[in-house]
């Protein structure tokens, strides 16, 4: 078992006026899943999104990752679960402008305190990954929005995570563009990556093994509910 | 920690304009202490220059009457004070620190020193030895110099300076001329030369003191005659040359003590004592230094407002780069490592800043210099110590928002866009 959610609950705000946001999520995935989560905006998925990259923690429940409960981490080991075993795409990309695109890829490397030598090559080798062996000294500027995203896509890789957590990562895209990355998520998924994809097009989350809804933060499995 | 300088280089090359204002407090702030310290350094130098480097290392030891130098004029020595004689002037002469020594006694002459119509309004009479112009280092500039027989013809013959020259003969040539000292004609045989050409300007008291006999006009005969003029047993000081600068201030306390030696009492109330002009060069120095001391407290002053400048633009910086610090912080970096991203950039925007205003501050001493004629010297310890005290400020002013930085929530500054 990959990741465990048991009876997850998160509420934003003040105690006197509580804005719940998750109501007892419970759901498990197993290693090389590919989930595909949809619901509307405001449902909550992105509050799940946070929680389960470890950049937030729930109000209540228990999340187990690879077995482990790590509710009761430091900062700092937040920070070290999020740089080893987890991988971030964004809708928007999150690139560094001044930064060209083999020094993105590595940025995590170094947080990871990878050897600076090891950093280029394995930064090279997930740009191959996703096809862009070609624009390795580019900047993010010189490069089209779907270069980018699949930029982000090698940073995500890189670090070989255990879970590859996409945010609406078409959302910012032209429909070709947008294949393009579906088509390296499906390779990610055939080589053994477990995905949590989150997004509100449908043909995006068919391609998903599995598929969820979120609706007023509730979680459900299946399909559509519209 | 590489990578952090070069993040802070890029920061600050894409905030061309900004980086340079933020900069301009400490600049304005490291500058203007440059300018003052290398202005009072050189201040300082040349007061020690121009006493200390006028009289060539020498060092005077005088009778003193409690605080002040003993008068022959008024008073005859107390029998306890013996003339000196040869073997204690060869006793300081063998004192590891004296270059040479030279016995020596002197008078002011008020008014008593004359030329025809013309007198010499401030100036001294000096009952000299032979090796008296040696240990001064004075030069024979017309004429000649004293000779043996000069001294054991008791010849009245005088050597005068050029402020005696110019006061009593306005440019014409001495040598030849008979002069009226106290009185007795003497010829003037030569004109001599001081080492330096030390002017100084006098604008406080202690000033008017200090300089005073040093620029006052200087008459010398040979100390065989001076019986004629004065007393048979007159006082004498011993006038000796150190080694070198630092080697004074010990040379005159060990002549002191070889004269006062002779005294044949004790705790006597008339007693020998050096007059150190190294001693009076720190005073002067002190006193220069304290009111300038002043001066660099303002100008810390514009350190710290520079410094709240850094933080107020470090400030936004952070609030611009949220996303970004969001994205690292995703991305797996540790707070030590965002705050640390911005002590940097501060600190290298400060340290720049340093840089510059040393540049800056060294051409205002330049400028300074030219403009009042007072020397400069740079300290590089003091450009060393401004530039590693610009980082400091840099890491003070930098640490609220670094801090800041690094307590920023990763979903909030994601979500910042």
């Amino acid at each position: 078992m990959l990741i465990r959610l048991e009876h997850i609950e998160k509420t934003y705000g003040t105690p006197e006026h509580p804005v719940p946001v998750l109501h007892d999520v419970n759901f498990s995935m197993e290693e090389g899943e590919y989930i595909a989560v949809m619901g509307p905006s405001g449902s909550g998925k992105s509050t799940l999104m946070n929680l389960l990259g470890y950049l937030d923690t729930p109000t209540k429940g228990t999340y187990y990752f690879e077995d482990a409960d790590n509710s009761k981490a430091s900062d700092t080991q937040m920070a070290r679960i999020r740089n080893e075993k987890i991988g971030f795409v964004f809708q928007s990309f999150h690139l560094l402008q001044r930064r060209r695109a083999w020094e993105n890829v590595a940025l995590p490397l170094m947080y990871g305190n990878v050897p600076k030598r090891e950093r280029r090559e394995r930064a090279e080798a997930a740009l191959c990954e996703v096809g862009l062996q070609d624009r390795m000294d580019f900047y993010p500027t010189q490069l089209s929005g779907g270069q980018c995203q699949r930029v982000a896509i090698a940073r995500a890789i890189c670090t070989r995570p255990k879970l590859l957590l996409a945010d609406e990562p078409t959302g910012a895209l032209d429909s070709v563009s947008g294949q393009q990355i579906m088509d390296i998520f499906d390779e990610l998924h055939e080589r053994g990556m477990s995905i949590i994809m989150i997004t509100h097009e449908l043909s995006v989350a068919e391609r998903a093994d599995r598929m969820m809804h979120i609706y007023d933060g509730v979680l459900s499995e299946g399909g559509a509910k519209r | 920690m590489l990578e952090n300088i070069r993040e802070a280089f890029d920061g600050i090359r894409s905030h061309k304009l900004r980086s340079a204002l933020t900069m301009l407090g400490i600049i304005i702030g490291i500058a203007s202490i440059i300018a003052i310290a290398s202005t009072i350094m050189g201040t300082n130098e040349q007061i020690k220059q121009n006493l200390v480097g006028s009289g060539s290392n020498v060092v005077t030891v005088r009778l003193y009457q409690g605080d002040y130098p003993f008068e022959s004029s008024w008073s005859t020595p107390p029998e306890y004070v013996p003339a000196l004689d040869d073997d204690t002037l060869e006793a300081i002469r063998s004192v590891s620190e004296v270059d040479s020594a030279a016995y020596y006694a002197q008078r002011d002459a008020y008014g008593q020193i004359r030329s025809g119509s013309k007198s010499l309004s401030a100036g001294t009479i000096y009952g000299v030895d032979k090796t008296y112009l040696g240990v001064y280092g004075y030069t024979i500039k017309a004429g000649r110099g004293m000779t043996d027989s000069d001294y054991n013809k008791f010849r009245k013959v005088a050597l005068i300076d050029e402020t005696v020259s110019a006061a009593l003969f306005s440019g014409a040539n001495p040598v030849g001329q008979t002069i009226d000292v106290c009185g007795e004609p003497y010829t003037v045989i030569g004109e001599f030369t001081r080492a330096s050409d030390f002017r100084p300007t006098v604008s406080t008291l202690e000033e008017y003191f200090t300089y005073n006999t040093s620029t006052g006009g200087k008459v010398l005969i040979p100390f065989s005659t001076w019986p004629v003029l004065f007393r048979y047993d007159e006082t004498r000081s011993v006038a000796l040359r150190a080694v070198n600068t630092d080697a004074m201030t010990t040379a005159g306390r060990k002549a002191e003590e070889i004269l006062n030696a002779t005294i044949q009492k004790e705790n006597p109330e008339v007693r020998y004592k050096s007059e150190d002009l190294l001693e009076q060069a720190k005073n002067l120095q002190e006193l220069s230094s304290a009111t300038n001391r002043q001066l660099i407290l303002v100008a810390g002053i514009s350190l710290l407002v520079g410094g709240i400048g850094v933080m107020n633009i470090m400030l936004v910086s952070v609030t611009e780069r949220t996303p970004e610090i969001g994205l690292k912080k995703a991305l797996g970096a540790r707070r030590r490592r965002i705050s640390a991203q911005f002590l940097i950039e501060a600190g290298v925007l400060t340290c720049l800043g340093g840089v510059l205003g040393v540049l800056v501050g060294i051409g205002l001493a330049y400028g300074i210099s030219k403009m009042s004629g007072v020397p400069i010297f740079i300290s590089w310890y003091i450009v060393a110590a401004t530039v590693v005290f610009s980082f400091v400020i840099g890491m003070v002013f930098g640490a609220v928002p670094a801090y800041r930085a690094a307590r920023l929530d990763p979903i909030e500054a994601l979500r910042h866009e």
